[in-house]
This record gives structure tokens, C-alpha cells and sequence, in this order.
């Protein structure tokens, strides 16, 4: 039997599953609900100073008919009163002891206001706090947010205030608004927070009504930016994440955020080096249930691999996110076409042909075309695989017999050839190396 | 019991049931769902497949997109009578049939598809295309069904002044007069006759070529003619008994059930039908569907001769339509109304020249089935004389063509659809309208020749 349970910032989780801080996590009954469905921990929406929510609040992207592949929300933190709020906060750390209470807040940028809050949230039994500073809408505009989170000194010291409070471990949520978030995660390191949350959403317009020309969502006719989430900010987040974990000076645990809908995704961010994951556009979509999945999928998959428990995985894929200049170039894949499959839409043909390296041809056979890859021709940039709506195109590798080099090597043992397309041109031709 | 072979009358609420389109339209969401399902392969298998080689990639995407005027667009370019072909197309043998996901048991829905955009040009009145510069040239095209639909539509978008002459009251052919109601109301094919209309086409109604007007005439003042006339009414069986009362044509049958107030259709308790194509099945459904309590398709050869759609088979299996195969009728029996039919048991012999297995009766096995109606669907006429006046070659009163520009043995006259002799070809609506775009663009060519 594997162990999904997490250890994080001094923290036992008893599976790598939080509810984030968002519309899910509002009440009570919400916090009973995902407790009972299985979820492992629970991020109270961010409460802190008063606000007024407008309508409508939600944007959705939809992609070939499925709905909602990307949303966004200009949603504020909790409308409802702080004393509510913290009593029912309280009530759930006490009914569900074995799982996580962690509460997002958010105040006006004061030392006092930052230390009341803490004060008043420890002293709900709750597990941890985290500290929203990536909203990008609405409360940036009062100071609040993303306004924080973009510059690295404010950071440093609205955490540092935290810190003198707090009992409790504190996790510092990150906007990807930034340029640079390793600089984010430095100056949350600097104020010693024990952990991060990333990424918050990101700004966006979901689009534009062709019918009224409102924005989506609109506020009886104006729109503007609103935080963008859902499945198709995962890689975005994956990639932040990733960042963030590969560098040596923060060292934080990270609970990693964007997209996450499935076992699949969390396992991603995991391996990336997050050790738990948050949710809460996937469940805004299909309820607090889609945890059962995820603890069932994780659980196979670790059987399967032979994880033991979370530890032995999370951010082993993190040393093979590299650069470009240390890949192997030497490395080549050429497509190949599993015939019993292929059903002759000729997608791969089209892709390669208009959009590539025209390394597919057209066999004509018994009144049906059907795709041939040109081997030759074919500089195994794999779009033909991703376009096959039926997984019938691998990519398969072929020894150049040139044994493996990379790009600093190549410019190390050959100077000048990233300058001269003479000499580029030379070392292509004595290493069979073809372009198209 | 002077009337007990009627069948009693259903009930009007059943009728209404009964003869209503049996495939409902798609929802919006379900033309979302569907059109979305489409891969937009490239050089895509159901283009090929299409007799008139509509884009339906294409077509189908602008669904996806939410442009409904450009899909209705798209398929009319290709196929002037889209809206029918939606309806009354062989899809499973066609477009469907081909689609990359039929092997998975779930094709494209594309005649569907097709209807909902065609239905949406209809309800919304789009009007897609323009007659072209005048020419000057006048055309004829002789018969007001799908293949001169086709090609006046076409040679009008050219700019060539088109009439149309229709002997029966309305134009559309079999689209109008000759497809089941619960299959095509009739207002699709009126409709596309107005859409025909609309691009200056006159078409001449109630005008009967050789008796109102003479071949002479269309010969002396047209440019080219367009032969278009299809087939006539159903051929006799040659068999004593046809004269009696409660013997009928099958295509007057089905042309009752578009003509007529369907509550005031007689049909008998037992009904044999005689023949096994597609018009046999659309018979038999018919009188099913009137409350015939017993439906016999009599066929002379076996289920593998059948020139059946296989689907119109399956649906006239699922209507309880029964099969006998094997079985040739020797004569109609009753006094004034038909009682009986007497057949006789037949085997396969040998291919007759067109390579089909000639039935042989086999003596002594003749039985007698009882029974109250008896709808001939066996072949049609063709119109010899027609083609004699006007000079054109034909085989059997099938007009011979040469199959790139539907050019006949007169160089000004141009011939499509059921009329002509095309070997191993359906007779459909689709295939009418390819003829017709062949002829218009020989027509065409022939009249930009002449300059």
C-alpha cells in the first residue's frame, strides 16, 4: 500500500490534494463537504479587508466545443464579515483535525493591519496561513494583490511583518504577473516564509461578444482583466513552478497551482518539484468529487512505478528541465506511422506540408490517400504526432553515429561557428546533419 | 363485407405520427457537439465519396464557427438541390460511409449536418447567389426534376437565360412528387425551385415538351437544350389481373401520400408489393404506415440481387415489412377487386448480358397468397419517342452520353439524371444533380465556342 501523504513546511497532509483559495473554499459547509469527499487540505478564501463583488464575475474559454478549457474571474476575496469567516474557520479545524486548515489573507499594506490578522487567524487552531499576493484584479488596484507581489521589496517586507506574528508556517502565494518569479520566491525566502504557493492567476480577457462588443465578463457593459486559470494555464504554472524549484538559493516547499484538474496534472507538478497541489477551477466546473479520482489515478500510478510514498518522486523531473544549449543536438527522431491505426485523415500530411518541413507525401492506393513520411526529409520536429487524432505517430530514434553533442560543445570545439555560416555549414555537412 | 379489404383507418393523432419527418433536425447544441466532432481531415474521404463533391469539411466546420450562412454556402456551390440531398441522400453509402470514424461505428452525422445548415438558409430566406452577366444565350431544359434544377441553377450563375419545361403542375421531379413525407416534405423541393427561380430561371409549369411545344421549336430557339426528363410511370407486370381495382403504380402511391390529404389514402388490410428497390420499400412503408396490417415485398430474385439500399432494407425490416424471396407473380386473381396473387417459386440461372442472374420460375410451385392490394415497383417507362423526335441516341430509351460533358449524340443537346444510361450508377437525387452541373459546364464551354 503506497503513502500519499505529504510532509510540507512542517506539515502533514494526508494527500497531496488542497482545495486553493478561491469561490470553493468560502464557507463552512464548502470546507465539510471537500473534507468529506477526501480532499487532504483546505485553503480558506482569502479574507481580510471589506470589498463588494460585482456581476458577472466568470470568463470561460471554450475550444472545439468543450466548455471552459480556460477561465477567469474578477471575483474579490470574501464578501462576508471577518468575525463569520474565522468562527467557521475554527469550527472546521475542529471537526477534521487530521487535514489541513489553511487561511489566505489579505490587508491593506500596514504593519498592524498585517499583525491583527495573523493574531486573530492562529488563534482559530487553524493549520497555516497563506498570503495572498497575487490577485490581479480589483484589490491590486487598492494597493493590495498583485500590487504586492510584483515588486520583490514590498514582498520581503509585508512577509517580514507576517513573520513577526505568526505562529504558525505562512505560505506566500506568487503572481506569474512578473518577469522574473525566482526574484519573487528570493524575496519571500529573504523574509523567511516557509513555503510558496504558485501561481496565482493570470491577467487576461476572456474575450470580446461579437453580438453586444462587451467584453467577457462584463460588468453591465464594462470589462476589464481578470485572473485567467483552468486547464490551459497548466503549463505556464508547470514551467513557473519548475523555475522556482530549480533554484538553489530558495530551497521553499512549493503547493503548486494552475490547472490542475486531474491526478495526471497533480503528478506533473509534483514531479516538478511541488509537493502538494491546490484546485479550484476543476472544482468550480465539476464539484469537490474529482478528488476521488485523483487520490485512485496517483495511487495506481505510484503502485505501479513503485513510489512508495510522495517523497520518492516529488521533483524528480526537475533536474531534466535544462537549457538549450546543453541538449543534445546529436539526438534525432524521425516520425514513423503505425499503419493497422492510421485512419487516412491526412491531418499529419497537411501540418507538415503547410506548416513544417513538407516531409510527409500522399500515397494514392486503391481510390484512398494516405500518408508516407519521406524519412529523409523528415526533421523530427513531431507536429505530425501531436496533430494524429489516433496516437498513430511515434517518433522513433535514429543514431546519427555521431555519438551526443550539445550546443557549447559544438561552439567550444569548433570557434566561431555560431558567428560564420560558412563554417556552420561544414560541420553540417560532416555530420550528416540536414535541415529543411 | 363488400369493403372488408380496407384496412381501418388509423387515427388522425397516428397518422399525423405516421407521416411525419422520421429524422428530426439537429439542436443547435447538437450540431455544436457534432460539427465539433469532425477531424477537418485533408483531401477528405467523404469529398470524394460525394457525387457532387461538396466540401463538407468545410461546410461542417462553418457550423463549428457559428457561420451558418457560409456553410449553406459552401454545400449549395457544389449541390443546388443541398437541401433535398440532406434528406434524401444514401449517406452509409456515401459521405458517412466513407468518414475516417466509420470503422469506429460513429461516423460524422453529415447528412444532418447538412440539413441544419440548409434548414437555416430556408428559415432565414439567404440568398447566396447571383445570376451572372447576361450571355445572351438561351437554354431549355426539358423536365423540371433535380438534374434540370442542377443545371439551370448552374447556367444561370453563368449568365445564361434558362426555361425550364415541366409537364406536371409543380417543378422538382421525384424531389417533389416521388420521396416518401416522413423521408421529405415536399416545401424542400418547392423551395429549391424557388431558389432556382431566383436566379432568373423561368420555369414553365403544366408545358408538356412534344405536345405543347414541339422538339422543333426548343431545336429553332434555344442555343442548347438540357434533357432532363427522367422516367415515367411504372412499368405493367404483363401479367392477367393488373386492370383489377386495388392494383396500383408505386409511384402514384407515393405521390398520393404528397398530394393528398394522407387521412383520405385507402389502403388494403393485406398489401403485396411487387418488386424489392427502393421504391418497393417506399411503398411498403407507406402502406404500413396507412395501417396495412400485412406488407409482402415479392421479389423474383434474393436478397443479393435486391437493389435496395441496404438501410432501406433494415428500416423496411424494422417497419415489419415481410419478404418473399424467390417469388415471381403469375397472375392477379379476384373478380372486380383484387383477392389473390398467384406466384410461382424461382431460382437463380444464368447472368443475363448486363451480368445479373436471370430468376427462373420453377414449374408446379405456384401458390396463391391472398391478398387486397397490389403495388407494381418494377422498373419505369422511359420516353422513346421523345428521344426519337428529338434525334438523340439512346439504348432502351436511355439516352446515351458522353459522361465528361453529358454531351448526347446531337451536339446541342445535353442530357442528365434518370434519362440517361450510366452504368453501375444509382439513381439518386445527388447523382442528377452532378449530371446537371456536367451538362451546364459542357453547355458552357459548347456556348462559349460559338462565341
Amino acid at each position: 500500500m503506497v503513502d500519499l501523504s505529504v510532509k510540507i513546511a512542517g506539515l502533514k497532509s494526508p494527500n497531496p490534494f488542497w482545495v486553493a483559495s478561491g469561490p470553493p473554499s468560502n464557507t463552512l459547509y464548502q470546507a465539510n463537504k471537500a473534507f468529506e469527499a477526501g480532499w487532504g487540505g483546505f485553503v480558506w478564501k482569502t479574507i481580510g479587508a471589506p470589498i463588494l463583488n460585482v456581476t458577472n464575475r466568470y470568463g470561460g474559454i471554450d475550444y472545439g466545443g468543450k466548455r471552459v478549457i480556460g477561465f477567469n474571474n474578477i471575483e474579490l476575496i470574501s464578501d462576508r464579515p471577518l468575525s463569520v469567516n474565522l468562527k467557521e474557520i475554527a469550527e472546521a479545524k475542529n471537526r477534521w483535525p487530521d487535514r489541513l486548515v489553511i487561511v489566505s489573507l489579505m490587508v491593506e499594506s500596514k504593519r498592524e493591519a498585517w499583525h491583527e490578522i495573523v493574531k486573530r487567524t492562529q488563534d482559530t487552531g487553524c493549520d497555516a496561513i497563506e498570503l495572498n499576493y497575487g490577485c490581479p484584479h480589483g484589490m491590486s488596484e487598492r494597493g493590495m494583490g498583485s500590487a504586492v507581489g510584483q515588486v520583490p521589496e514590498y514582498c520581503t517586507m509585508i512577509t517580514e511583518w507576517v513573520m513577526e506574528a505568526a505562529q504558525i508556517p505562512v505560505f506566500v502565494k506568487l503572481t506569474p504577473n512578473v518577469t522574473n518569479i525566482v526574484a519573487s520566491a528570493h524575496a519571500v525566502k529573504k523574509a523567511n516564509a516557509d513555503g510558496i504557493s504558485m501561481i496565482n492567476t493570470i491577467n487576461s480577457i476572456m474575450g470580446v461578444d461579437l453580438d453586444s462588443l462587451e467584453t467577457q465578463p462584463h460588468v453591465h457593459g464594462k470589462g476589464g482583466h481578470g485572473g485567467y486559470a483552468g486547464p490551459a494555464v497548466k503549463p505556464i504554472g508547470l514551467h513557473l513552478v519548475s523555475q522556482v524549484a530549480k533554484d538553489s538559493e530558495v530551497g521553499l516547499a512549493i503547493s503548486g497551482i494552475g490547472g490542475v484538474e486531474t491526478w495526471r496534472d497533480a503528478t506533473e507538478y509534483m514531479l516538478l518539484g511541488a509537493s502538494t497541489v491546490q484546485v479550484c477551477t476543476g472544482i468550480m466546473k465539476l464539484g469537490f468529487r474529482i478528488v476521488e479520482d485523483m487520490i485512485d489515478g496517483l495511487t495506481h500510478w505510484m503502485e505501479e512505478k513503485g513510489f512508495q510514498n510522495t517523497h520518492d518522486f516529488i521533483g524528480k523531473s526537475v533536474p531534466r528541465v535544462s537549457d538549450y544549449k546543453d541538449f543534445d543536438i546529436m539526438y534525432k527522431t524521425i516520425a514513423k506511422i503505425d499503419y493497422d491505426k492510421c485512419i487516412k485523415c491526412n491531418l499529419c500530411y497537411v501540418a507538415c506540408e503547410d506548416g513544417a518541413h513538407q516531409a510527409i507525401e500522399l500515397v494514392s492506393q486503391n481510390g484512398q490517400r494516405y500518408p508516407r513520411i519521406l524519412d529523409d526529409e523528415c526533421v523530427g520536429c513531431r507536429m505530425c504526432e501531436l496533430v494524429c487524432p489516433v496516437h498513430c505517430i511515434s517518433m522513433i530514434d535514429v543514431d546519427r553515429g555521431h555519438g551526443e553533442k550539445s550546443w557549447s560543445q559544438i561552439v567550444a570545439e569548433n570557434p566561431g561557428i555560431d558567428q560564420d555560416w560558412g563554417k556552420m555549414e561544414a560541420w553540417r555537412k560532416k555530420h550528416g546533419f540536414v535541415i529543411h | 363485407m363488400g369493403e372488408a379489404w380496407r384496412a381501418a383507418k388509423l387515427s388522425p393523432d397516428e397518422l399525423q405520427k405516421n407521416f411525419v419527418e422520421i429524422t428530426p433536425p439537429l439542436k443547435p447544441e447538437e450540431a455544436l457537439v457534432e460539427s465539433n466532432r469532425c477531424l477537418f481531415c485533408y483531401d477528405a474521404p467523404c469529398m470524394h465519396a460525394c457525387p457532387t463533391h461538396i466540401n463538407i469539411p468545410s461546410f461542417i466546420k462553418k457550423i463549428a464557427t457559428g457561420n451558418l450562412k457560409g456553410s449553406a454556402r459552401v454545400i449549395m456551390e457544389s449541390n443546388f438541390l443541398g437541401a433535398t440531398c440532406s434528406r434524401v441522400c444514401p449517406v452509409d453509402e456515401l459521405c458517412e460511409g466513407a468518414c475516417v470514424y466509420e470503422p469506429f461505428g460513429k461516423p460524422i452525422a453529415i447528412g444532418r449536418l447538412q440539413r441544419y445548415a440548409t434548414d437555416a438558409m430556408i428559415a432565414n430566406n439567404w440568398r447566396l447567389f447571383e445570376p451572372g452577366s447576361p450571355t445572351g444565350k438561351r437554354i431549355a431544359c426539358v423536365g423540371g426534376g433535380p438534374a434540370s434544377l442542377s443545371c439551370a441553377a448552374e447556367l444561370a450563375k453563368l449568365g445564361h437565360k434558362v426555361t425550364i419545361f415541366e409537364k406536371r403542375e409543380l417543378a422538382g421531379g421525384l424531389d417533389t412528387y416521388g420521396i416518401v413525407v416522413f423521408r421529405e416534405p415536399k416545401e424542400v423541393s418547392l423551395k429549391e425551385v424557388e431558389m432556382v427561380r431566383d436566379l432568373g430561371v423561368e420555369v414553365r409549369t403544366g408545358v408538356k415538351v412534344g405536345e405543347d411545344v414541339t422538339p422543333h421549336d426548343l431545336l429553332n430557339n434555344y442555343d442548347a437544350i438540357f434533357l432532363g426528363v427522367g422516367l415515367g410511370r411504372v412499368l405493367s407486370l404483363g401479367i392477367p389481373g393488373e386492370n383489377l381495382e386495388g392494383v396500383y403504380d408505386a409511384l402514384d402511391f407515393v405521390e398520393a401520400t404528397r398530394t393528398q390529404p394522407i387521412k383520405e389514402i385507402e389502403v388494403g388490410r393485406r398489401v403485396a408489393i411487387i418488386g424489392a428497390g427502393n421504391t418497393a420499400v417506399d411503398a411498403a412503408t407507406i402502406s404500413k404506415r396507412l395501417g396495412a396490417e400485412q406488407v409482402l415485398i415479392l421479389y423474383r430474385r434474393g436478397q443479393e440481387e435486391m437493389t435496395a439500399y441496404d438501410f432501406e432494407y433494415e428500416f423496411a425490416k424494422n417497419e415489419g415489412i415481410e419478404y418473399r424471396f424467390f417469388t415471381s407473380p403469375v397472375r392477379i386473381l379476384g373478380n372486380h377487386r383484387v383477392d389473390a396473387i398467384e406466384c410461382v417459386r424461382t431460382q437463380l440461372g444464368n447472368p443475363d448480358p448486363s451480368g445479373r442472374r436471370v430468376s427462373v420460375p420453377i414449374s408446379g410451385s405456384e401458390f396463391t397468397i391472398p391478398v387486397d392490394m397490389v403495388v407494381r415497383a418494377t422498373g419505369q417507362h422511359k420516353y422513346l419517342q421523345l428521344l426519337d423526335n428529338l434525334g438523340v441516341k439512346h439504348d432502351k430509351g436511355r439516352v446515351i452520353i458522353e459522361s465528361e460533358t453529358g454531351r448526347t449524340s446531337n451536339s446541342k443537346i445535353f442530357a442528365g439524371g434518370d434519362c440517361v444510361l450510366t452504368p453501375n450508377a444509382m439513381a439518386a437525387t445527388v447523382i442528377a444533380v452532378e449530371h446537371g452541373k456536367i451538362a451546364a459546364r459542357g453547355i458552357h464551354q459548347l456556348l462559349a465556342r460559338a462565341g
